[in-house]
């Protein structure tokens, strides 16, 4: 068993044996079967696909500096922004929170050793890490040129790159996503600890519940519509071919089956995350809590019923659309439930504004304005004029950067003094955090503006549209502020792991079972098998100091 | 391949062997596993149902054609591969009870006939799919179906381009569903080594259980693809 | 599974009793189909395969003993979320033509 010794380096207030010093070796890495050393495997991979994403993103906003398509050129442009979604999506955003936070305190969370599959859980590593490898060596050999959405008859028919080997890969990463959910739901049913009723789960357990459901409904269908594409390329099937009297329709019925309730998969944990970042930086309870757990179950059914509002212009029916139109109004309730249950939990509170609630604050605005602009594409005679423009890049990119990647780096803040078991530069962190914020916005704030004036997405080239240049400028400096505030955090993260203070038990005074252990934990979580006999979010309980226990706390 | 336990972590009862450390019991496992399959076989039943998607949409839109198509495949084919999957359900929960039991001899053959019958699904497949070959009716380049009446209407004959959509979807989802019947074989094959063993106990014979669910659920899916591809109209 | 209260020859009546339905409903649904019933044909062979569907779900897979009521839940929202791709997607082509 390694001690540190006094001769060591690197001194170190705790030395006892936690997860990260239980075994060293590469092997002791690769063939783990503990969570907490799986999520850290995911954070290492993510990152690298998110660099990847990234450098897409550098080159589609460098391209766009000039109205002239004088960068790359049109076919080369293309690659660039299906490469960019395609990794972001599938690479990034989907496993993200769920795959590193969700892996390393779900067990945590709800006073368990580990997740129900250990293995399972390995595996599910081993297959993202596969199709990874392979969307690389795809993107190395000439990539894809569709558009993340891959839409057939082009995909299946026209063009000559490499959807094959694309689609294969998302088909593995999307079953790697398949046996994470399948892991968590499993957990979450049957190995909370004694005393945890499903009404003292934290909110992050529901909305990782919720993710998890949409994982396991909703990814077999675009599997196999990968499978059918990969088909049709092969075999001249003629499935999605209207020349053999296939209906291009269906390839877009069965692709955003999946592929709308999966922004939910990646806003839902997120949500998750802001529910414990405010309860503690308010050093309150979240306000509704039922409704905000109802909430997350409902937006991942409700999740699922609006997939065709990403079809209004596409020719379905008209009396579909208004199906659906309605459907998505619908389906923002519960996410604006959240938002005011929030807001509410803020009032009266005690706020800190560490890098956290930062992230969090940021969230709240940034998640509302993309929230909203979603109920303008909903309705149909916004979308027919503002679809397949910068309107729609905006409105997504401020859910999922605005709203799940702050989410995401809120999250890794939080935890990080449990997970590394170091405490991250304050000052620093809280800089970046408004380095991310400002940069985020200058970059797609413009863009709202550029589509409602009608720039197209996908353009490499509005040489036709010279005005458009100022407010493409301003987004490409926003871009690259925003890269700085993503860098920041990488630097000091890793530079605390060496240098940073060591973190105690509970740096944060924060509610909940992952605080009740060390920092860094010990492989198996607890030192004994807790019994849970308090209500979530007990924040008066922690901050009451002792000679005022007699006051009576308002439940 | 059980993790690494930590000695002293566990209770002073004994347990079975079998127990992995993480779990608090052996019901608390018993219940994980099969919960994880059945969440599993939802999955399933997601992805065969994308396939379910399209072939609702094309039969509707060309019914005529996918019913002459669906009259040159050999439903006495079809109707047997239906009984035989039947059977080997039967065979399957045998197993399972015979597990329960400890019935060794009787877990060792259900398990053996299931694998067997799965084999014969697979080539009573195997002589279908050489018929269509034979017959043109494999989509692509050589594909022909030419002056093929549809049935009720005569006089009519049916588009080569919507058949050939029915053989598409034909091809696929029972090509689909043969690929789970190999990896069921698979499983049943590993299971059938483990019987042999006497790794099952009626303590603990989780594999056999939560194996035979899968199983089954291919037989359902079967069941389904039955009569929407062989049944489409059959009078005479 | 454990929760099985009998481990006597009473489950393998049953199992044989499932067994004979299966097949008695499959030899029903072909002669059905040389029936000429109109549009009702479709509707009788998938009526027939979902209650054989049915039997082998709740006797064969045991949820008709199923201790836990999560089993039953689990197989309801899959046919739920199956029963929405499939009938939302023909809201979309059953009313192209409608105007």
């Amino acid at each position: 068993m390694p001690t540190a010794t006094p001769q060591s380096p690197v001194p170190q207030a705790v030395e006892r044996e936690n997860y990260l010093n239980k075994e060293y070796g590469v092997w002791s890495w690769l063939f783990t079967t503990d969570h907490k050393r799986i999520a850290l495997l995911y954070l290492i991979s993510i990152t690298f696909f998110f660099f990847i994403g990234g450098f897409f993103a550098l080159l589609i906003r460098l391209e766009l500096l000039t109205p002239a398509g004088d960068l790359v050129q049109a076919d080369t442009y293309n690659k660039l922004f299906t490469m960019h979604g395609m990794v972001m999506v599938f690479f990034f955003l989907i496993p993200s929170i769920p795959a590193v936070l969700g892996n390393f305190l779900v067990p945590m969370m709800i006073g368990t050793k580990d997740l129900a599959f250990p293995r399972i859980n390995l595996l599910s590593w081993y297959l993202y890490v596969i199709g990874g490898v392979m969307m690389l060596h795809c993107m190395l050999t000439g990539g894809v040129d569709t558009g993340w959405t891959f839409y057939a008859p082009f995909s299946t028919n026209f063009t000559n790159t490499k959807i094959v080997e694309a689609g294969l890969a998302i088909f593995v990463a999307g079953f790697s996503s398949i046996l994470t959910g399948l892991n968590f739901v499993v957990t979450i049913h049957r190995m909370r600890a004694p005393g945890l009723t499903w009404s003292r789960l934290p909110l992050f357990i529901w909305a990782h519940y919720a993710t998890s459901i949409i994982q396991l409904l909703g990814t077999p269908v675009i599997a196999v519509t990968i499978v059918l594409v990969a088909a049709e390329r092969a075999l001249h099937l003629g499935i999605f071919d209207p020349r053999l009297g296939g209906d291009p329709l269906l390839f877009q019925h069965l692709f955003w089956f999946y592929s709308h309730p999966a922004v939910y998969i990646m806003i839902l944990p997120s949500m998750g995350v802001i529910s414990e970042v405010i309860a503690c930086f308010s050093r309150k309870r979240i306000f509704g809590y039922s409704f905000v757990a109802f909430s997350s179950i409902a937006i991942a059914v409700f999740g699922f019923l609006v997939w065709a509002h990403h079809m209004f212009v596409a020719g379905i029916s008209v009396y579909s659309a208004l199906v659906f139109s309605f459907l998505s109004y619908a389906v923002a309730v519960p996410s604006a439930i959240k938002v005011f249950n929030w807001t509410a939990t803020l009032y009266k509170g005690s706020i800190h504004y560490d890098a956290p609630m930062l992230y969090a604050f940021g969230f709240l605005g940034l998640f509302t304005i993309g929230g909203l602009t979603g109920l303008f594409l909903a309705a149909l005679g916004i979308d027919v004029h503002v679809t397949d423009t910068y309107f729609v890049v905006a409105h997504f990119h401020y859910i999922m950067v605005g709203g799940a990647l702050m989410g995401y780096l809120g999250g890794m803040h939080f935890w990080w003094p449990k997970i590394s078991g170091r405490l991250y530069p304050e000052g620093w962190a809280r800089l970046a955090a408004l380095i991310v914020f400002i940069g985020f916005n200058l970059t797609f704030f413009p863009q709202f503006l550029l589509g409602y004036m009608g720039m197209p997405r996908r353009y490499y080239d509005y040489s036709h549209m010279p005005e458009f240049q100022i407010l493409n400028v301003l987004s490409t400096a926003g871009a690259t502020v925003l890269g700085v505030g993503y860098l920041l955090p990488m630097i000091y993260f890793l530079w605390s792991m060496r240098y940073g203070k060591p973190a105690p038990d509970n740096p944060w005074n924060a509610a909940g079972l992952e605080w009740k252990t060390a920092s860094p934990p010990p492989t198996f979580n607890f030192d004994e098998d807790p019994v849970v006999t308090w209500e979530a979010y007990n924040y008066e309980e922690l901050d009451a100091p002792p000679h005022q226990q007699e006051v009576p706390v308002a439940r | 391949m059980p993790d690494s336990t930590l000695v002293g972590l566990h209770h002073e009862e004994e347990h079975h062997p079998e127990l992995l450390h993480h779990f608090a019991d052996a019901q608390q496992q018993r219940d994980a596993s099969s919960l994880g399959m059945w969440v599993f076989l939802a999955t399933e039943i997601m992805f065969f149902g994308g396939l379910f998607c399209a072939y609702l949409v094309y039969r509707r839109w060309y019914f005529g054609d996918f019913a002459a198509a669906s009259k040159s495949i050999n439903m006495a084919l079809g109707a047997t591969n239906t009984a035989v999957l039947i059977c080997s359900s039967l065979t399957v929960v045998l197993a399972v009870w015979a597990a329960q039991t400890a019935r060794r001899a009787l877990l060792i053959g259900s398990l053996a006939i299931t694998m067997l019958l799965g084999l014969t699904f697979l080539g009573i497949k195997g002589i279908e799919y050489k018929d269509k070959f034979v017959e043109h009716h494999v989509p692509g380049a050589s594909f022909s179906f030419e002056n093929e009446p549809i049935p009720g209407h005569p006089g009519q004959f049916a588009n080569p381009r919507h058949a050939q959509m029915f053989f598409s979807l034909y091809f696929v989802m029972t090509g689909l569903h043969a690929l789970h019947m190999i990896i069921g074989l698979g499983i049943f094959l590993w299971l059938f080594v483990m019987a042999w063993k006497g790794r099952f106990t009626p303590e603990w014979h989780t594999p056999v259980e939560i194996g035979g669910l899968y199983w089954h659920f291919v037989d359902i899916v079967w069941i389904y693809l039955f009569p929407l591809l062989y049944l489409i109209d059959r009078h005479p | 599974m454990s929760a099985h209260s009998s481990s006597t020859a009473s489950p393998l009546k049953g199992y044989f009793a499932v067994f004979f339905a299966l097949l008695v409903g499959t030899g029903i649904t072909v002669y059905a189909a040389t029936l000429d019933l109109g549009r009702f044909n479709a509707a009788v062979a998938l009526g027939i395969a979902t209650v054989k569907a049915t039997l082998v779900t709740l006797f064969f897979m045991h949820v008709w003993h199923a201790s836990e009521k999560l089993t039953k839940l689990v197989v309801i929202a899959a046919l739920f979320f199956l029963l929405l791709l499939l009938g939302l997607t023909m809201s979309d082509y059953a009313t192209r033509l409608w105007s």
